[in-house]
Parts: structure tokens; C-alpha cells; sequence
């Protein structure tokens, strides 16, 4: 243990991940707070209640610039970059020439500036920087900002408590995008967050991500919150995590993201492998992912086996725990497609044994972002 | 007079006469966190030392817990399938998981005492 301790990377927080009595654990090469004292349980209903402060700087940032970095990057997703608005930030899937999916990820277009920001997923960060940068080489080129430091206020009170160090944030709505200051910090703030609660993004130089926490944290209304509740309230908003409920094994079709392919793309059909994507999306794909609302209290944790009525295996679990808001165990996972509608009575197989369990929709507990003033 | 012991598992067992209590230590409480589900072993079912008896889940992860003697098993705590809290909030007391007839009286004797499970975490 100590020996991997040694190559895990550190965030610009790490010492006050320490100080805040933080129980550290491995993640995507990072050592990451997984719970402070409070606990998964109370974090978790404190974000959705008041305002839970999350490190996600090891996430990975960069700029894409360019003649046209939007045209540029729709080379690489089904998503529509050329169509974003300045001061908007939208999501998308990362694809690889088979259209599967490479990552999921976020883009940004700022007021004023050609460059596109980009924030993609900590494990995947690597090989995504390469990939886009060979994928676009001589028409775009990507900055990688390893300098930045993430930080992410979700909750109900985030648009009252992140007002106090950044006047004039609260009229932001969700995924809105800013550059602004907080707590004097030069900040690129966007209304968005991976909890399903109102919320914001904080991205700042590394050298100042310290003293904005602390200036957060010390509002009464805040608590540090670890990747524990993070992954529990992103799966009770229906929020895919990549490299469980998403990977290269799946295509846009299956995993149910369509949503995340515009209009325009899949007319002209110009996105990695689009037509096996389009004709999965017309003709149908064998499983689909789908969310479970187990009976009673057990859990059915990822790689639980799901069976139909007559015993046949009919799928796996991809994400499954207990959502702390609900007081009840939830999951979601791929069916083959004849089990996929919502009320479809299946059993998930824990410890040997079939529990019983449905097919629900997601998001298990609505979201609640904040679309307008 | 009861005895108290422990495993290299993380579980205690508390015998008086031939009846074992056992459960998980607060140092397993705090480890595994927040729990809220608890699987316990149904009154005669038949359980050897050291092997798996109930499992608890805490919001995430889920975890075996070990017989740490054998026998029949009499009892399990009907107040954790309402209130899996407890098990945090009084691990080797009232956050008890079952009770069990005791069948070889040695097999308690080969567990840590409180001051070998206390060195044993503190190695940890």
C-alpha cells in the first residue's frame, strides 16, 4: 500500500483534504478525499440540502484553439461545438473511430475568446489530451492546464454563499459560463455541477485554490464533500459515471445519450462512425442502459448479474448503491432491450441470491438546476 | 462472567456460559462508515469458525462478516434490519449482530484479547 501511496498525485487541496480529517483513497492516480468525519451519509444530505463544497481538480482542463477549435473538435464528438453560444458550456461525448465512447466531457465557449475550454475526466485525461491532439493535429491545437485547480459548490445555498465572493454570480443561470473573480481569485465560474443540485464550477490557478476553499468552507452553509456522496448523489440524479456505466464497450445509442447528439449532426451525419451510430439509433441496439429500484433495503452494487422472471441472465449493473435521499437502494445498469421499460419486474442476483427489483426511470431524485431567475 | 475477544476480521465476540454474541468492532464501524443494510443469519442455521455468517453494507461498500466460533446460531438482532445505524452508533454494544450457541469452547480461547486486538489495530 505504501509503496502506490508514494506515485498517487496530489491536488493543490491535498494538505487541506489532511487537515479536515479527510480518509484519503486512491482514485484515477490521485489520492482523493473519499468521506470527511461528517460521513457519506451526512454529506451527501447536507449537499442536497445547503451546499456541499467537492475538490474535482483532478480533473482534466485544457484550451483548444485554432482558426475554428468548434469546428475542430466535432471531428471527435456527436455533440454541436460550432452551434454553442459564447457564455455557454454544454456537454458531450468523446468518440473513438468505432463510435464508442472515449470519455464524456464538458465545452465551453467564453464571451469574447476563441480558445474552447474543456474539462474531461481525471482517469481518462491523458489519453484523451493525446487522442484529441492527434485526432486535430494541424487544424487545432490543445493546451492542457495541469496549472488549474477545480472546485464545484452544489447544493441549494451555492448561488447565496458563492454571491458573497463574487458579486453578481447568482444571476448566472445553468450552464452559463463566466469569467469573473472569487474571493480575488481570477475564476471561470460555471453554473453546472455533477450532483443533480443547483450548483457551480470554480476553475482557478492551482496556487490559489487553497484560499478560495477556505473562504468557502468557512461560510456557515458549507460542508467538504468527498467522492464518497459524490458518486452517490450523481447516481441518484441518473449521471453516468465513466468507466463504469460508460466505456469503449458502449456507443451513444445503448447508453441512452442520445440527448448529447444535436440535431444538426445527425442530419449530416459527419461525427466518428455516424452511420452505426444512426442506424442504432433507427433500428434499436440488443441492451440498453437503464436505472433499477430494488424492494427493499439491500443494496446490488456494480457487476451484480440482473435475471428476468424465468432466471436468464438479461444484464449487469454498471453503478449500484444506496441513495441516502431516497433511504433506498437504487442502480442502474444494461438489460437486453426487451427488459428495458420503466415497471419491468427483474431480479438482481446479490450473494447468490434473486432480488427483486425494477426498471425506474432516472433521474431518481429530480434535478433541480437553475434554469432561469 | 463474560469474555470479550477478537478476530484479525474485525469482529468481537462476547461468551457467557455456551452463548457467543458477536458483532463487528468500532474500529470496523468506522472504517466501513455510514451502514444501511444488514444480512443476518436466520436462528439454527449452522455456522463453522471463521466462516462467513452476515454481511453489512455501509453506503459503499458491502463486507462480510465472520463467525469468529462455530455453533448454531439462536438469535440474530432484530432492531438492525429497521435501524442499520446502530451498528455505528453502538458497534460493540446494542449494534450487536447475532447470538450463537457455542460449540467448542477452544476456539474462543485462540482469539486476541482486547489489548492483542487493540496492538493488532494499532499496527494497522
Amino acid at each position: 500500500m505504501a509503496d502506490t501511496n508514494e506515485t498517487l498525485k496530489r491536488t493543490p487541496l491535498h494538505a487541506l483534504h489532511l487537515e479536515l480529517g479527510a480518509k484519503m483513497v486512491p482514485f484515477s492516480g490521485y489520492d482523493m478525499p473519499v468521506q470527511y468525519p461528517s460521513g457519506i451519509l451526512k454529506e451527501h444530505l447536507h449537499t442536497r440540502e445547503k451546499a456541499g463544497l467537492f475538490d474535482v481538480s483532478h480533473m482534466g482542463q485544457a484550451f483548444l484553439s485554432g482558426a475554428d477549435p468548434a469546428r475542430a473538435l466535432e471531428k471527435v464528438t456527436p455533440a454541436d461545438v460550432v452551434g454553442l453560444k459564447p457564455g455557454m458550456q454544454r456537454y458531450g461525448l468523446l468518440l473513438n473511430d468505432s463510435g464508442t465512447i472515449k470519455d464524456d466531457f464538458m465545452f465551453t465557449k467564453l464571451v469574447g475568446e476563441d480558445a474552447l475550454y474543456l474539462v474531461v475526466n481525471a482517469g481518462t485525461k491523458d489519453g484523451d489530451f493525446a487522442y484529441i491532439a492527434e485526432k486535430l493535429k494541424g487544424i487545432a491545437t490543445l493546451e492542457p492546464r495541469p496549472d488549474r485547480a477545480l472546485l464545484a459548490l452544489q447544493g441549494p445555498a451555492a448561488g447565496a454563499v458563492l454571491e458573497r465572493h463574487s458579486p453578481g454570480i447568482d444571476k448566472l443561470t445553468f450552464m452559463k459560463v463566466v469569467r469573473c473573480t472569487v474571493a480575488g481569485a481570477p475564476a471561470i465560474v460555471s453554473r453546472s455541477g455533477y450532483t443533480g443540485e443547483d450548483g457551480f464550477e470554480i476553475s482557478i490557478e492551482a496556487v490559489h485554490a487553497e484560499r478560495v476553499a477556505r473562504s468557502l468552507l468557512r461560510e456557515p452553509e458549507v460542508l467538504p464533500i468527498g467522492l464518497g456522496a459524490r458518486d452517490s448523489l450523481r447516481l441518484e440524479a441518473g449521471l453516468c459515471l465513466y468507466g463504469h456505466d460508460i466505456d469503449e464497450t458502449t456507443d451513444p445509442a445503448e447508453a441512452n445519450l442520445v440527448w448529447s447528439i444535436a440535431k444538426r449532426r445527425k442530419m449530416d451525419r459527419d461525427f466518428p462512425a455516424a452511420e452505426r451510430i444512426m442506424d442504432r439509433i433507427f433500428n434499436g441496439t440488443p441492451k440498453k442502459r437503464v436505472g433499477f429500484r430494488p424492494d427493499g433495503r439491500a443494496p446490488a452494487r456494480e457487476g451484480t448479474e440482473i435475471a428476468n422472471k424465468s432466471g436468464k441472465i438479461i444484464g449487469k449493473i454498471t453503478s449500484g448503491g444506496f441513495g441516502p435521499s431516497l433511504n433506498a437502494p437504487i442502480a442502474m445498469g444494461y438489460v437486453d432491450t426487451a427488459f428495458a421499460a420503466d415497471g419491468t419486474e427483474v431480479d438482481l442476483i446479490v450473494r447468490g441470491k434473486p432480488l427483486p427489483a425494477r426498471v425506474a426511470p432516472m433521474p431518481f431524485v429530480p434535478h433541480r438546476y437553475r434554469r432561469a431567475i | 462472567m463474560s469474555e470479550v475477544r477478537f478476530t484479525d476480521q474485525h469482529e468481537w465476540v462476547r461468551v457467557d456460559g455456551d452463548e457467543a454474541t458477536v458483532g463487528i468492532t468500532k474500529y470496523a464501524a468506522e472504517q466501513l462508515g455510514d451502514v444501511v443494510f444488514v444480512e443476518l443469519p436466520e436462528a439454527g442455521r449452522k455456522v463453522g469458525a471463521g466462516g462467513e455468517a452476515a454481511v453489512v453494507e455501509s453506503v459503499k461498500a458491502a463486507s462480510e462478516v465472520y463467525a469468529p466460533v462455530g455453533g448454531e446460531v439462536t438469535a440474530n438482532n432484530p432492531d438492525l434490519t429497521g435501524d442499520p445505524a446502530k451498528v455505528n452508533a453502538d458497534p460493540e454494544g446494542e449494534g450487536w449482530f447475532f447470538k450463537l450457541k457455542l460449540a467448542d469452547k477452544a476456539e474462543f480461547a485462540r482469539l486476541m484479547t482486547k489489548q492483542q486486538y487493540d496492538e493488532f489495530v494499532k499496527g494497522l
